[in-house]
């Protein structure tokens, strides 16, 4: 092997990042490249995880079957996303535990979305639409992360995030077709949802110093604003499709810029927000808190079982292969089917 | 064109664009496209009955499951525990729109605007767990047994309740291999989980009994015996003990099949009900 | 710190599609033995598609070496699958990202 020097090193990254080629796993990053790259995918995770809760709030009370399914369905994809995000760090050196007490700690942060409350069927809606929505545009650009366990996982994520979004919009259309009753729901939603949801994007460019870097090490693609921005000029239209009113007196096409205008975001909120002064902040992370906590005693006792039952190397290498026909609970069925993996094994 | 490398789209090959994720999200009518006449020398009545019982037990069943969303031990038990939920709710969906057709009423209808005194499910099934123990012991228990009632669906029944019972046989026997997992490792994984296990079941036994009684109008019946000795064998596995002695008793020699239920049941409807109620005339 | 007692170990998750060639690498998970791994792969990463073939392997029983061994402070070939330490210190949260 070579005898390679830290700035050959340097280099080597710098040409795999300009080529835009993946970084992987193994492969020699910066200090703060890598840093930097598990706090954002760790938060993402968070937020995924964290944003069950609200949604979640919604599911045994939906008004018809067909949505209870749908939403059901959409609160565990999060799950699975959190889970994909939470591997995807990883990969980096973090573990997935330490990581769960730097978010019940307050010491690494979630989306500020999800610290607003869901006071209605039609937050539903308007979550899939805006929220989904805000997350798709950043997303997309993640899916050609320089870092390429978190470019894979944005791409499955995006996949699916898009369902989510297209029920959310097709519930609100529903409804907007619906009574006077539901109608006063969603705009309402609308009203409460709309302003968070442009803070989803983060902070101005002007006060965001990290983006450079991130967008020299293609973490980033564009910048807040630019994200922020493209997200009012597609959901101006829907809104108007939809029928509701965006609660923003300033909002209007500019026809030099092709852009619409918009008002400006209430960034003392967002400050507030993020320091933990939002209407949910405590209260999600208790939760989070509380489910990890009692559930130790679960975890544990898995532990305990799996060391209890875990076969010798030795007695591995002398059993046959498994049968199908052998019956499911036994004692030792956890040994005899743990065994070495023969190619063709599929399960169930 | 699909990229053989890329293992998100040979899964995404196999599934129907959007509906592939979660059955029944697609389309409004959960029995769309069959034939749903009741064919002759099938009594509509009972058909109907036994239809609205067993998707009552699982409409119920699902909502306990998903009050426990976020509330789970580890990640991914979130997305089985879901998963689980899911299931439950699609057999309940193509229960009571069996029975609704028979009977003229929808899916919803059925599940939103009907009393507590008409709802069929067992009282196993409105339990709340206490703790994960009583969640996985519930599910051994709830799902052993209803996969001995599919499986003793006669041959001669209605095709459309067959069909049903077979997609639902297959999901219940993943349920209750996973519940039968975790009985084992509680039982068997350290003192306090133990201990925590058998508490569960002497909380839940009560309940069973209920399962097995007779009921004449029942178009299949699950064997005691069969389903003691799956329980058994899982029992044995996990080191515990079959708890014995009490029974949940009959309220004047009703249970919930005939209607009558736990204290629990009003809640559960209340918050189940309420949206759908608040706005009876609207389309969702 | 976290309770190393209550800790599921790392498995890494392998599919191979219907019509796939061969197993690939999709993910990770964690769980306490080989068969509740596999059961949370099934879960997590097929959604319970039927006909998908799964392998799990703990992260610790994978060796690996990379195509490009630029670093001499690298191990020699035969590696762990994840070069980094886990006892990294996990940086905390930023103002603004």
């Amino acid at each position: 092997m070579t005898v390679t020097s830290e700035p050959d090193l340097k280099e080597h990254f710098a040409e795999t990042i300009a080529r835009e080629r993946r970084i992987e796993p193994r492969d020699w990053m910066p200090d703060g490249y890598r840093a930097t790259m598990i706090r954002q995918i760790a938060q993402h995770a968070h937020s995924e995880i964290i944003g069950m809760q609200p949604e979640g709030n919604w599911i045994t009370r939906a008004p018809s079957l067909r949505r209870k399914a749908i939403l059901l369905a959409k609160v565990q994809d999060e799950a699975g996303h959190g889970m994909y995000l939470y591997s995807a760090a990883e990969t980096l050196g973090a573990d997935r535990g330490e990581l769960t007490e730097k978010l019940i700690s307050g010491r690494q942060k979630y989306s500020s979305i999800f610290n607003y409350p869901t006071l209605s069927y039609a937050d539903v809606g308007v979550i899939g639409w805006l929220v989904d929505g805000a997350a798709i545009c950043n997303q997309v650009p993640l899916c050609r992360s320089s870092y390429g366990p978190y470019g894979r996982a944005m791409i499955r994520i995006c996949k699916e995030e898009s369902f989510h979004q297209r029920q959310g919009y097709e519930l609100l259309l529903t409804m907007m077709r619906g009574t006077d009753a539901q109608r006063a729901m969603v705009q309402d939603a609308v009203d409460r949802f709309w302003w968070p949801s442009l803070m989803m994007f983060g902070p101005p460019d002007a006060d965001s110093p990290n983006t450079a870097q991130s967008m020299a090490w293609g973490i980033k693609r564009h910048t807040n604003d630019e994200l922020r921005q493209r997200f009012v000029d597609m959901s101006v239209p829907q809104a108007e499709k939809l029928g509701v009113t965006l609660p923003d007196p300033e909002l209007r096409w500019n026809e030099s810029r092709g852009h619409y205008d918009f008002g400006a975001v209430n960034w003392d909120e967002f400050k507030a927000v993020i320091a933990g002064n939002g209407p949910c902040n405590a209260q999600r992370i208790a939760r989070r808190k509380a489910a990890h906590a009692e559930g130790a005693w679960v975890r544990e006792a898995a532990m305990a079982h799996a060391s209890k039952h875990r076969p010798t190397e030795r007695a591995n290498a002398l059993r046959p292969a498994p049968c199908p026909e052998q019956s499911a609970y036994g004692p030792h069925k956890e040994e005899e089917s743990s065994k070495r993996v023969s190619p063709e094994a599929s399960h169930d | 064109m699909t990229d053989h490398d890329n293992p998100y789209d040979l899964l995404a090959e196999d599934h129907d664009g959007g509906h592939r994720w979660a059955f029944g999200t697609g389309f409004t009518d959960p029995l769309a496209g069959i034939d749903t006449s009741v064919p002759p020398g099938v009594d509509g009545a009972a058909l109907a009955g036994f239809c609205l019982a067993l998707g009552d037990d699982a409409l119920i069943y699902s909502h306990r499951l998903q009050e426990w969303l976020t509330r789970m031990p580890e990640l991914e038990e979130e997305t089985a525990i879901a998963n689980i939920a899911l299931d439950l709710l699609g057999q309940a969906r193509m229960l009571l729109a069996r029975a609704g057709g028979i009977l003229g009423r929808t899916e919803d209808q059925l599940a939103f605007f009907r009393a507590e005194s008409q709802f069929r499910n067992v009282r196993l099934a409105e339990h709340a767990d206490r703790d994960f123990a009583e969640v996985v012991g519930r599910l051994l228990i709830f799902s052993s047994w209803r996969l001995a009632l599919f499986h003793s669906l006669p041959a001669a029944t209605d095709p459309v309740l067959a069909a049903i019972a077979a997609k639902g046989a297959n999901e219940l026997a993943y349920h209750r291999d996973y519940a039968a997992q975790w009985v084992i490792r509680l039982g068997d994984g350290t003192e306090l989980s133990h201990a925590r296990m058998q508490a569960a079941l002497d909380a839940l036994w009560p309940l069973t009994p209920e399962l097995f009684l007779p009921d004449a109008s029942a178009l299949a019946h699950a064997d005691a015996g069969t389903v003691g000795a799956v329980l058994d064998t899982v029992l044995a596995a996990a080191g515990l003990s079959r708890p014995s002695g009490a029974t949940l008793g009959p309220v004047s020699g009703h249970t919930g099949r005939d209607g009558v239920h736990t204290e629990a049941m009003g809640y559960i409807l209340a918050e189940l009900q309420s949206v759908a109620r608040a706005h009876p005339d609207a389309t969702w | 710190m976290t309770d190393s007692r209550a800790d599921w170990p790392l498995f890494e998750v392998f599919l191979r599609g219907k019509r796939g060639l061969n197993h690939v690498h999709v993910g990770s998970l964690h769980a306490a033995d080989p068969q509740m791994a596999l059961r949370h792969a099934r879960d997590l990463y097929t959604r319970r598609n039927e006909g998908v073939s799964i392998w799990v392997v703990a992260a610790a029983d994978i060796t690996a070496s990379s195509p490009d061994e630029k670093d001499p402070f690298f191990a020699p070939s035969g590696d762990k699958v994840y070069r980094h330490p886990t006892f990294y210190e996990i940086p905390d949260d930023v103002p603004h990202m």
